[in-house]
């Protein structure tokens, strides 16, 4: 495998920048699932049925926790691949760990946030504006959830096989969808749960 | 018992019964033949486990060919049923159902993996590459597509086959007015099979992007590369819509959400909406690899370069940008006002303008060449005026105000039948009988290509055309009948004759192949056509890594060039050639995902959690998996090169 | 050659099937309304303007293929290499664009005709008449006569109708070629359908939008009389009808096929019309003519007063 020294570990080979341009461009996907979830959102958002609206359901503490912990752990995996490039495999690990920590309890915040709406009554059958507030929200969850299992398995290989082309290739993708999913989180806080309570 | 009640058909006949002891027969016999010969080894190293882009991209043709007979037949019947008032051939619900399953059918199992077929063999051989930049990827993809065409295929005679339209608009597709799992195969196999196709998108534009052969800058690639290249593009932004959009379908039918009911704040709507914002640049994920095709064929046989390269790769670009802007005029009549109707209307009528460029520099591609007229260049000079005139109902029915009368009736059939039939099919069958020689090595028979192309002809003409008349008589689509009265008999009848020519035509196409197999001769070199692009400068059967050196190009027709010019292609030596190893996890998770797809249908939550936590397992596998591949070494490719270049005349 | 008159065979063979259409005029281009009349001059005006473009293209076709044919040639003429030319694609581009200008005005200009009361017509009341269907039928509500009908429309000619359409189930499309073209008729909201029928005679309506099993048969019929027969009926189902009850209404409302039949009374009293939906992001509904015939309904078809 030819492995080009000038280039950042990460883009190294040639394969390595293939993926590279291969992930953005299914960033460039998400990117038009995430925008249907929003254009679904926006259409059903005042159709309530029988069921409660947005401001009656948001509450605002658990979002800015959430919001707080999914926006440090994207600066901290910055932090990880600053470190990934430095060469610094000790600093990269615990900045990653601590990424998928703060991932985790955004999560853990999600889901006292879902079981919160089930019993004000806000059910993902309860009407239209439910069903869609709770599958985009849930969408995104759901990427976070994968993101955390993939970010523990690209730890545990950096662990056992070290920085190679292939492991802070890897990281750096894994980095790109995590940076992702917290610009998601920054459209779904505003135009959502803000936009909802006001 | 009641467990094995859910997989009765709901609605059967003797049709359906004759059509589940053909199946079993069929699966019996593939089994037993293939322990006969003893080649489940083979299939299992050479085919199920391939990541090998011409041998997915063969197996993507081989599904597509099957579908085409299974969406024929259901047009052969619906136009049997109509060809006489009150016919009891098919009663309402088959109707309903084989019409659903036509759409369906034609468009995504069968359109859709026939370009894909194109897009998986030409496009590295175009660009002067080994395969794709994602192997692993592709043979998922192909995978996942046959999973989802299986599952979607099965239904008619496990459960019950959809009938709500290929477009299933909600409330009909509901739970309410659907009430059996037919919808649900739609909505979960369908779902499948686009993932595929979501990653064939981003697999080639990265291929394109990063992989072509040095001097081949963006502007001196392959017209149909260009047209591969932005088809996918459209893919990667189009499918996501479709995927959203399939899951709240899922979902409102297995628990219970109310994105597209009636009551609870759902909008069925939303539903039409979403579809034609991908269904719209479907069509175009369609149509422009096809334009592609013709534009190798044209500028073959008329013994020219292009016309128009740079208007070429323009207006294609114009084409896919407009596609995501006229997803409306699908639903004029939906009552959304003349404000937005005019707008969608206007946009529409725009999209004609690109194609039209492309109409005149094929036909100015011919000016001055030195025109023969071999079967793919038959197919070619028929799309253009056949197509010319599709296109153009396309324009009538882009006004809106007269949409109102045109909407839903047969002529609206007409004109997508008049726009894909010889715009794509043709396009297909063209670039089929063309690159065959360079695939197996030997040519479709002349003579029955031209009868089929001018009997496919004269039979889509007789077939769509009276559509056209009877759509403004009153015919309305997807009525399984009318009455004596209306007086459309004498037109659905003549219908019935075009596609019975049609179906004749079909027939000779596969009678084609098996006889050029039998008795075509096997000496053809490596250039029987005398062709232009850098695909025709390998040998016949292109080896496993395609170019033994990688060429170095020049020009937008590479090949050509190096044969009139005396350029050289391929200069320096042999070197080793990294190449992918085979996988079984692509297999293994797509019938894993089949066994999730089918679970979900019925509502077997165990089954479906269990085929679920499989496939993540094969993604973690694939997560700490180290394949790096192999090397084919010096000696070995040397050995290929001159084993090849001596059964070459 | 050989091709040239293969490509006329195939020409005639579609102008046969063509000409098999019979001598009989074809229901949309034998409008007996002025929006019919609209919408079969656009598709006059369409047929025409396309033709020219098909003909053009196919005279350069034919021109082309038997001028450049390899046989019509010396063994050795080298076709040049002509990458393209700005004048020819400013023409191929320019042509087309002029022509979709026109039509793109020639449509706007209907789209907006065909969404209000006909010409001529702007000064009368319209006679509103509910259209809703279930499966597979079609109700008809006449709020200011205060009668109904099943799967039969009698109309006055001459005046302005607007059809309130909506649906008790699938979306369904409600269509009268001969007086106008189609609305989807949809079970959460009121679509309007701007139609008058300037000729008395009988007219073919039918369901045009795919909606399950009985959606071939999901046809009615249309009659336009002089506004004095069409009182005089009006009187005669008054004497002679009997009251429809919400009981008759849900049996009505059974799947199925029906035949036609009449009512006193409409159902729009216990089974209002679906509101307009607020604050949905797309609609662009049409909202004045319900304020301006509220005061027309005998029933409260639909509160207004949440506007």
């Amino acid at each position: 495998m030819k492995v080009d020294n000038s280039l950042p570990l990460e883009y190294s080979t040639e394969e390595n920048s293939l993926k590279i341009l291969g992930f953005w461009i299914f960033l460039g996907a998400e990117i038009m699932l995430f925008a249907t979830l929003f254009a679904a959102y926006f259409t059903l958002e005042n159709r309530l049925g029988n069921g409660p609206s947005g401001a009656e359901i948001f509450e605002i503490t658990p979002v800015l926790v959430e919001t707080l912990l999914l926006l440090t752990s994207s600066f901290v995996i910055g932090l990880g691949i600053h470190a990934m490039r430095l060469g610094n495999k000790k600093a990269m690990m615990i900045f990653f760990s601590i990424t998928l920590l703060l991932g985790a309890g955004f999560l853990g915040f999600e889901i006292y946030e879902f079981i919160h709406y089930v019993h004000v009554g806000a059910t993902l059958q309860t009407s239209a504006f439910t069903a869609i507030l709770l599958t985009t929200l849930g969408t995104h969850g759901l990427h976070v959830t994968f993101g955390l299992f993939w970010g523990l398995f690209i730890l545990i290989q950096i662990k056992k096989r070290g920085l190679t082309p292939e492991t802070a290739n890897k990281s750096f993708i894994f980095s790109l969808y995590w940076h992702f999913l917290d610009i998601i989180w920054i459209f779904i806080f505003s135009f959502i749960y803000l936009k909802g309570m006001m | 018992m009641d467990f094995f009640d859910r997989f009765a058909v709901p609605h059967p006949s003797f049709l359906i019964y004759g059509a589940m002891v053909s199946i079993a027969i069929a699966m019996i016999a593939v089994v037993v033949g293939i322990t006969y010969f003893k080649k489940w080894g083979y299939l299992w190293r050479e085919w199920l486990t391939t990541v090998d882009h011409k041998r997915i991209g063969i197996m993507y043709l081989i599904v597509a060919l099957l579908m085409l007979f299974r969406g024929g037949v259901d047009a052969i019947m619906m136009r049997y049923q109509l060809s006489m008032p009150d016919n009891t051939f098919l009663d309402s619900q088959h109707y309903n159902e084989v019409f659903t399953t036509h759409g369906i059918v034609m468009i995504l199992f069968m359109a859709m993996p026939f370009i894909t077929f194109f897009f998986n063999y030409l496009i590295p051989l175009q660009i002067g590459a080994r395969d794709v930049a994602f192997p692993r990827l592709n043979a998922l993809s192909f995978w996942l597509f046959f999973m989802g065409a299986m599952l979607f295929n099965m239904s008619f005679v496990v459960g019950g086959s959809p009938d709500a339209g290929w477009t299933s608009y909600f409330p009909l597709a509901g739970n309410e007015f659907s009430t059996s799992v037919g919808t649900n195969y739609y909505m979960i196999a369908i779902q499948i099979a686009g993932m595929g196709t979501l990653m064939t998108g981003i697999n080639f534009i990265t291929t394109i992007l990063k992989m072509r052969a040095p001097g081949m800058k963006l502007m001196k690639m392959p017209m149909f590369t260009w047209s591969a290249f932005i088809a996918n593009v459209i893919v990667v932004f189009a499918f996501p819509v479709l995927t959203v959009l399939l899951a709240m379908g899922t979902m409102d039918r297995l628990f219970g959400t109310n994105f597209f009911t009636t009551d609870n704040g759902g909008m069925d709507m939303l539903w039409a909406n979403l579809f034609w914002v991908w269904g719209h640049p479907e069509v175009y994920i369609l149509i422009l690899p096809a334009f592609g095709l013709y534009s190798e064929i044209i500028s073959t046989f008329a013994r020219r370069n292009l016309y128009g390269y740079k208007s070429m790769v323009a207006s294609m670009v114009v084409i896919s940008i407009f596609s995501f802007l006229v997803w409306a005029h699908h639903f004029f009549t939906m009552g959304q006002g003349p404000l937005t109707n005019s707008i969608f209307s206007i946009t529409t009528m725009a999209i004609a303008v690109p194609t039209g460029v492309k109409i005149f520099n094929w036909l100015f591609t011919l000016w001055k060449g030195k025109i023969v007229f071999p079967t793919p260049m038959l197919y070619s000079i028929l799309f253009i005026p056949l197509f010319t005139l599709g296109g153009v109902t396309g324009v009538m029915l882009a006004m809106s105000a007269a949409d109102y009368q045109y909407h839903n009736t047969m002529f609206l059939v007409a004109h997508f039948h008049n726009v894909i039939i010889p715009g794509v099919v043709y396009a297909m069958i063209a670039g089929l009988t063309f690159y065959w020689p360079k695939m197996f090595g030997f040519m479709l028979n002349e003579k029955l290509g031209k009868w089929t192309a001018w009997l496919l002809s004269v039979g889509f003409v007789l077939a769509f055309i009276p559509m056209y008349i009877t759509g403004l008589d009153g015919q309305a689509r997807r009525m399984y009948t009318y009455s004596e009265s209306t007086g459309f008999s004498a037109l659905n009848m003549v219908s019935f004759i075009g596609a019975a020519i049609m179906a004749v035509a079909f027939a000779l196409l596969v009678y084609n192949i098996y006889y050029s197999i039998r008795y075509a001769s096997r000496d053809i070199g490596n250039d029987p056509w005398d062709a232009r692009s850098l695909e025709w400068a390998t040998h016949t059967p292109v080896p496993e890594y395609n170019f033994a050196i990688i060429p170095e190009v020049a020009s937008t027709e590479a090949f050509w060039d190096s044969k009139k010019k005396g350029h050289e292609l391929f200069k320096g030596k042999i070197e080793k050639i990294h190449m992918p190893n085979n996988s079984p996890i692509p297999f293994i998770m797509s019938c894993l995902f089949f066994a999730f797809g089918f679970s979900m249908v019925f509502s077997i939550w165990p089954v479906a959690i269990i085929a679920l936590i499989g496939i993540l397992a094969c993604l973690t596998y694939r997560s700490f998996e180290k394949d790096h591949g192999r090397y084919i070494s010096v000696e070995e490719i040397k050995e290929t090169e001159a084993k090849l270049r001596g059964a070459k005349k | 050659m050989r091709i040239k008159m293969k490509l006329m065979l195939l020409t005639i063979v579609g102008t046969i099937a063509t000409v098999l259409a019979g001598c009989e005029p074809l229901l949309v281009l034998d409008p007996k309304g002025p929006q019919a009349k609209t919408q079969a001059d656009d598709i006059i005006l369409s047929i025409w303007l396309m033709s020219g473009i098909v003909i053009v293209v196919l005279a350069i076709l034919l021109f082309v293929l038997i001028k450049y044919r390899a046989s019509n040639q010396s063994e050795d003429y080298e076709p040049p290499h002509i990458e393209g030319s700005h004048l020819v694609e400013a023409i191929c581009i320019g042509i087309p664009i002029i022509i979709v200008i026109f039509l793109s005005v020639v449509s706007v200009k209907s789209n907006y005709e065909v969404e209000t009361t006909p010409a001529g017509y702007e000064d009368q009341e319209p006679l509103i008449i509910y259209a809703s269907s279930s499966n597979w039928k079609w109700h008809f509500s006449y709020p200011e006569q205060d009668i109904e009908t099943v799967n039969y429309v009698y109309v006055p000619a001459n005046r302005a109708i607007e059809f309130k359409l909506y649906s008790y189930g699938p979306i369904t499309s409600f269509w009268i070629p001969q007086l106008g073209g189609q609305k989807y008729a949809m079970s959460d909201m009121v679509t309007t359908l701007h139609l008058a029928a300037d000729a008395e005679g009988e007219f073919m309506g039918r369901n045009a939008n795919f909606s399950g099993a009985g959606f071939a048969k999901n046809t009615f019929e249309v009659t336009s009389m002089s506004q004095a027969d069409f009182d005089e009926w009006v009187d005669e189902v008054h004497d002679t009808a009997d009251p429809l009850t919400e009981e008759k209404f849900d049996d009505l409302l059974d799947p199925g096929h029906l035949g036609r039949s009449t009512y006193t009374g409409t159902h729009l009293e216990f089974s209002p019309a679906p509101e307009h939906d607020h604050g949905s992001s797309d609609s662009e509904i049409e909202e004045p003519e319900h304020e301006d015939h509220t005061d027309h309904e005998s029933g409260e078809e639909t509160n207004h007063d949440n506007h």
